[in-house]
């Protein structure tokens, strides 16, 4: 089991954590104790999923440069 | 003194200040060479922060300095770079400051296709060497990036052909950093716009990327030349962020491709290696809920059901033991009767037997028995007697029979036959006899007949010298005495001389039958 804890997981880490506790769950080799702790974190790992993809917001910047080349700032860009 | 000294110098040429000299140079070269093309090799090269480019232009004897302006430079598809051979078109002009002249270019390309490609060939196999391309340089994409940096021009097809995907996938956060995607301008600015994005910090005023796409539609080979500059692909290799090179179509290749993490074949393509789809994976996390859910509420059912089944198979105590008590019960009951009737049954049994056994049961057996005997007793002495008779009978009757007759009539009969049989004989000896007897006086008279007596009684006789027949005179003349026989005896005559007659003798053979 990863020692990140659940809610700073990335969506990758989550969504493989909760593959492997709906592995072990389906399986049926942990004791009933376990599969209840499990089932927690498997919970919890959902909702985390659900929440990164919740996060599915468009938002397109386009970087502004000096005449060097440098970047200075972003402005928003619409209508692409 | 002017004169003078124009006498003394060379006659009437004119005389021209340098600057003068210079300016008439200038004019005549200018004029003469307006609009020249001219084929070389690109020797050094120097980019000074003005813009201006610098180069040689030369071939195997002879150098031309050439110049180009900052906005021609910008214009051209391909920046000349050493070694590269090229055809370059502008004018010639002097520098009279430092009495050169050069050649100011207006175009320059690749001569050919081939020279482009041998030196994009050339590169690639350097950065190969360096092992900027091996497998093992590559990072993985990020699965879900949070901010996605796109190089390529702000405008056009490419970015909105990405923004486009992505939000039909996932909708992330994107910065663009606009960049000129062919000519000079474009290989130093992609490989600023590379390194720039990886300069910038993960909190900072501007978010650092967690991928980065480089992009560019589709053109000529010239057009796309930018992304085979060396600057630019040394700037993807050395990009932290995992970096996805998309550049022309599916069928170009430029030498960024080959260093970067992936290569998509077109920007649409890009955006769809770069995020997942967001519907699939809303899908994904509710079916791993729904087997988790499944999962748990079988295992809760499974073990439920069995805590049920077993709570049902676990008997009360009392239950337990009434089958057993009853049981004893019946057999406490059942003892004392089945004693009794164990004793009764043998009883009846004794008395059954005891009951036919009395005096009176052997008394009339032994009765039975003597009768028996008795009776077989009596029949023992007829039985005896008659055997006795029967075998009498038989002997009688047999000895009836033993008679002497039968011998003295078999001894006639042989008598009879004996007496035959001398008569037989005795009969048969005289007939032989008589017969042998006739034989031989038939044979003696034959032989009489035959014999040389009879010869002599018909006047023959024979001659005998030495007791031997004489048959020859020689045989007579040697003999010392002659016999003659003559039928009725014989006469001798002499010793030793003659008996002159011959004597007709019998054949030798008779005379030797004596």
């Amino acid at each position: 089991m990863s020692e990140t804890p659940v809610e700073k997981m990335s969506f990758e880490q989550a969504m493989t954590e909760l593959e492997k506790v709906v592995g072990m769950l389906e399986r049926g080799d942990v004791a009933l104790e376990e599969s209840i702790t499990l089932y927690e974190r498997g919970a919890a790992l959902k909702k985390r999923c659900e929440q990164k993809l919740k996060e599915a917001e468009e938002k397109v910047a386009l970087i502004t440069l000096d005449a060097d080349g440098n970047p200075v700032g972003t402005k928003p860009v619409e209508g692409l | 003194m002017s004169d003078l000294i124009e006498d003394d110098s060379t006659g009437n040429v004119p005389e021209f200040s340098v600057s003068e000299l210079s300016g008439a140079v200038k004019r005549v070269i200018e004029g003469e060479f307006g609009f020249v093309r001219v084929r070389g090799e690109v020797g050094r090269v120097t980019r000074p922060r003005s813009g201006h480019v610098y180069l040689d232009l030369k071939d195997d004897r002879s150098v031309i300095a050439g110049i180009m302006w900052k906005g021609v430079a910008a214009r051209q598809q391909t920046m000349p770079e050493e070694g590269m051979e090229v055809i370059a078109t502008g004018r010639l002009t002097t520098f009279p400051g430092q009495s050169k002249y050069q050649i100011v270019i207006e175009e320059i390309r690749p001569a050919g296709a081939g020279a482009l490609m041998a030196m994009l060939e050339k590169r690639k196999a350097m950065l190969q060497a360096e092992g900027l391309f091996a497998a093992d340089r590559k990072r993985p994409l990020p699965y879900l990036p949070e901010i996605i940096g796109v190089v390529t021009s702000p405008t056009g097809a490419v970015i909105r052909d990405i923004l486009h995907r992505l939000r039909e996938r996932f909708p992330r956060k994107v910065l663009i950093w606009p960049v000129a995607v062919q000519g000079a301008g474009c290989a130093p600015q992609v490989a600023r716009a590379i390194e720039g994005f990886n300069a910038l910090s993960r909190g900072g005023a501007l978010p650092r990327p967690d991928l980065l796409i480089v992009a560019r539609g589709g053109g000529s080979v010239e057009d796309l030349w930018g992304f085979n500059e060396e600057v630019v692909a040394r700037a993807a290799a050395a990009s932290d962020i995992p970096l996805i090179s998309a550049v022309g179509h599916e069928t170009d290749t430029t030498l960024i491709d080959f260093v970067s993490d992936r290569r998509a074949p077109t920007p649409t393509a890009a955006a769809e290696l770069a995020v997942p789809v967001r519907m699939e994976l809303i899908g994904a996390v509710r079916d791993f809920g729904l087997r988790m859910d499944r999962a748990m509420v079988q295992r809760l059912e499974v073990r439920g059901q069995r805590l049920r089944d077993l709570s049902r198979a676990l008997p009360r105590v009392d239950e337990l033991l009434d089958g057993p008590r009853q049981r004893l019960d019946v057999m406490g009951e059942r003892l004392p009767q089945a004693l009794t009737r164990s004793v009764d049954r043998r009883k009846l049994a004794l008395s059954e037997i005891a009951g036919s056994l009395r005096p009176a049961v052997l008394t009339r057996a032994m009765a039975v028995e003597q009768r028996r005997l008795s009776e077989r007793a009596a029949r023992l002495t007829p039985a005896l007697d008659r055997l006795v008779q029967a075998r009498r009978e038989a002997l009688g009757h047999r000895a009836d029979r033993l008679s002497a007759r039968p011998i003295l009539r078999e001894i006639e009969v042989q008598k009879a036959r004996l007496a035959d049989l001398t008569r037989r004989l005795a009969d048969g000896q005289e007939a032989r006899q008589t017969d042998l007897r006739s034989r031989l006086d038939a044979l003696t008279r034959l032989h009489e007949t035959l014999g040389y007596r009879e010869t002599l009684r018909r006047g023959y006789a024979v001659v005998r010298g030495d007791g031997h027949v004489v048959t020859t005179k020689g045989a007579a003349e040697n003999a010392t005495g002659l016999e003659i026989e003559f039928a009725d005896g014989r006469l001798k005559l002499g010793g030793g001389s003659s008996s002159r007659k011959p004597a007709r003798a019998k054949p030798p053979e008779q005379g030797s039958l004596f």
